[in-house]
């Protein structure tokens, strides 16, 4: 029974292939998953969209929105049918096709990445071996849609916006690289469905998800980090900073190009939570031994909402990052953790068993964490402005 | 240590986000349309007529003398005055408007209008949600939109309601003594032909130059006090110094004038009743 409804949708699948020909079931096998992932995710973007206003309204001690049906739940569908109501607006001047293109891109390169994540037990699209490789191509081709859209719409706050963007996406991205390279060090492989096989034992009834290690602890927090800057989620959402950028990159779109860049962000961020969760968190797996006959796509789902919930709570939390101490962050904090990471992730691996290496590792990551945080962050003093005029 | 202030932050935000949930004190948010806060005694916004017993139109105590229409800073306020007269609160027949429009867009809430008014006549009401969706006409009330009872006027401003009440009722006992005065003057001056002497019109002869003797005046004033009570629902008693006074002679309007004297710019002569144009 428990093992039926874990794979209650492999099963419904294969059913309904089962009344096509041979040679179509490949194709429209592919074709419905895709129909499921695309239409899933933005369902869940519509939750998370009102599940943040009312979180963040809770946290300033709001209501949030509470008009649209009960409780406010069906906000989202009037926001939705709002910006399909709306006036699309091109610029005189900008570049029609790129200003076209630019979100278009965003949605189908963040989607893409949903090809290779494994959603449950046999849930995945394609079981690529160079999985998290795919991703990662799929997850920095996000920065070409951002910086068309800033591009073309010929606006200096859009340019602005993007070229913060770009510069932020790209030093992070060399921050969530390295913090994942890590996980394929100790599995040896690229594939996502591996990754998470490597998780899949317990003992006393604990999981071994990678977090539960001391680089593997220090390897998901620098992923946290760099993820929310990778999504351009508070507080590293300067490329869109209301308060001196109008809206960043999208300032010059309007209606459903709009709800595009809207969509494309959040699904961005389910799919940063659920590589997250496959890499650290053991994808699907239950966290105990006994949960087990929970259906494994309820528990990877369940750790994408978590995830969400940790980014919302964030977003009500931290203040806005200033560009200096972005950049400060990313070179000087973010990618040494990540590097020095990296080398304890190979002495753990080339120690042994036994008590020491968690005592070595450990004590190398801390150190290092402390004393970084301490000189790399130390506030700087600055001495009066000086101006060289142009002559 | 590098962090420990966002792990502060996070449980700051976490207390409040479970807070809301638990307390009332943290959720201050009243739901407008279905709940709403009580509006302070003093808040006013446009001007109503007040009107007392029943029937709107026959209860209006204002007399249309146009003071507020030449006040109004930006002249928001029409006045079309009647042809014929109606009895006033005072039982004196009055012109009454037979047009009163005000134009709530023009409107500035300044308050003029009621403070120049010699019959407490224009109020300031507190009612709020007037949008409508006729940008010219919806915005334009006439005397019958305009009229509110003085129980109305005493559930929106209570205490300044009953001082008005009291007011009235002081005024309206002191014009019924001076007749009775008057009346008892003239019967006693004119002794051989009774019929003269007829008490009951009570029509206050404000030109008569009746000299109220003391006596007499503080006589009437006893008398008077009964019906005056009766007026005044909120007011406990009279105001004291009605009796032997010398502003017993007075009538409303010339009181209301000399409280007023700064107010009227247009001369005192012109707060008397009907101004002449």
């Amino acid at each position: 029974m428990t093992e039926r409804l874990d794979q209650i949708f492999v099963v419904l699948k294969h059913w309904l292939l089962g009344y096509l020909p041979e040679s179509w079931q490949t194709p429209v096998g592919v074709v419905i998953s895709v129909v499921c992932i695309i239409g899933l995710y933005p369902a869940l973007f519509a939750i998370t969209t009102v599940l943040e206003r009312k979180g963040v309204g809770r946290m300033q001690n709001r209501l949030g929105p509470n008009r649209v049906g009960p409780y406010g739940i069906l906000q989202p569908m009037a926001d939705g049918i709002k910006s399909l109501t709306k006036e699309d607006i091109v610029p005189t001047s900008a570049d029609a096709v790129v200003h076209f293109l630019a979100p278009v891109i965003l949605v189908v390169t963040v989607f893409m990445g949903f090809a290779v994540l494994p959603m449950g037990r046999n849930m995945v699209l394609v079981d690529m071996d160079a999985g998290l490789l795919f991703y990662f191509a799929m997850g920095a081709s996000t920065e070409l849609s951002v910086f068309m859209a800033g591009w073309s719409s010929r606006n200096k706050y859009s340019l602005l916006g993007a070229m913060r963007a770009v510069a932020q996406m790209i030093s992070y991205e060399v921050a969530l690289l390295l913090s994942s390279v890590v996980i394929v060090m100790m599995t040896g492989s690229l594939s996502l469905v591996k990754i998470v096989e490597a998780q899949n034992h317990y003992s006393y009834g604990f999981p071994h998800w990678f977090i539960f290690t001391p680089w593997g602890l220090a390897a998901f927090i620098m992923y946290a980090i760099a993820g929310t800057a990778e999504t351009n989620r508070s507080p590293f959402d300067l490329p869109e900073g209301e308060s001196e950028l109008v809206a960043g990159y999208h300032t010059e779109y309007s209606g459903f190009k709009f709800a595009l860049f809207f969509l494309g962000e959040y699904v961005a961020m389910f799919s940063i939570s659920g590589l997250g969760s496959t890499l650290f968190l053991g994808g699907w797996m239950a966290p105990f031994s006994g949960l087990q006959f929970i259906p494994s796509w309820i528990w990877f789902f369940g750790k994408l909402f978590v995830s969400m919930c940790v980014f919302i709570w964030l977003r009500g939390t931290l203040p806005r990052l200033r560009q200096d101490q972005l950049m400060n962050f990313a070179w000087k904090f973010v990618l040494p953790m990540c590097l020095l990471n990296l080398f304890v992730a190979g002495l753990w691996r080339f120690m042994g068993e036994g008590w020491l290496r968690w005592l070595v590792c450990s004590a190398i990551l801390i150190l290092a964490y402390v004393s970084l945080g301490r000189e790399g962050m130390r506030r700087q003093k600055f001495g009066p402005r000086s101006y060289r005029y142009a002559e | 240590m590098l962090g420990d202030g966002i792990l502060k932050g996070l449980a700051e935000t976490a207390k409040n986000f479970a807070g809301s949930f638990v307390s009332k004190e943290r959720m201050t948010t009243v739901e407008y349309p279905e709940e709403r806060l009580p509006l302070p005694e003093a808040a006013r916004n446009f001007p109503f007529l007040v009107y007392d017993g029943d029937d709107w139109e026959k209860g209006l105590r204002c007399v249309a003398c146009q003071i507020c229409e030449k006040e109004c800073p930006p002249k928001c306020i029409y006045i079309e005055k009647s042809k014929d007269k109606k009895p006033d609160y005072v039982g004196k027949p009055q012109i009454y408007p037979a047009k009163f429009d005000i134009d709530i867009s023009v409107c500035m809430s300044c308050q003029i209008c009621v403070e120049v008014c010699p019959f407490e006549a224009i109020k300031m009401n507190t009612e709020f949600e007037l949008a409508t969706d006729d940008r010219f006409g919806g915005l334009l009330l006439d005397r019958k939109e305009l009229a509110r009872s003085n129980e109305y006027y005493h559930q929106i401003h209570p205490t300044e309601a009953s001082e008005v009440d009291a007011r009235l009722a002081e005024e309206k006992a002191k014009v019924e003594a001076k007749a009775k005065a008057a009346a008892e003057a003239a019967a006693a001056k004119a002794a051989a032909p009774p019929a003269a002497a007829a008490p009951a019109t009570p029509i206050a002869k404000p030109a008569a130059p009746v000299e109220a003797r003391p006596a007499t005046a503080a006589k009437a004033a006893e008398v008077a006090k009964a019906p005056a009570a009766a007026t005044a629902p909120v007011a406990p008693k009279p105001v004291p110094g009605t009796g032997s006074d010398g502003a017993a002679s007075m009538t409303p309007e010339d009181k209301k004038a000399a409280e007023t004297p700064a107010k009227t710019n247009e001369g005192e002569p012109k707060a008397q009743g009907e101004p002449k144009e």
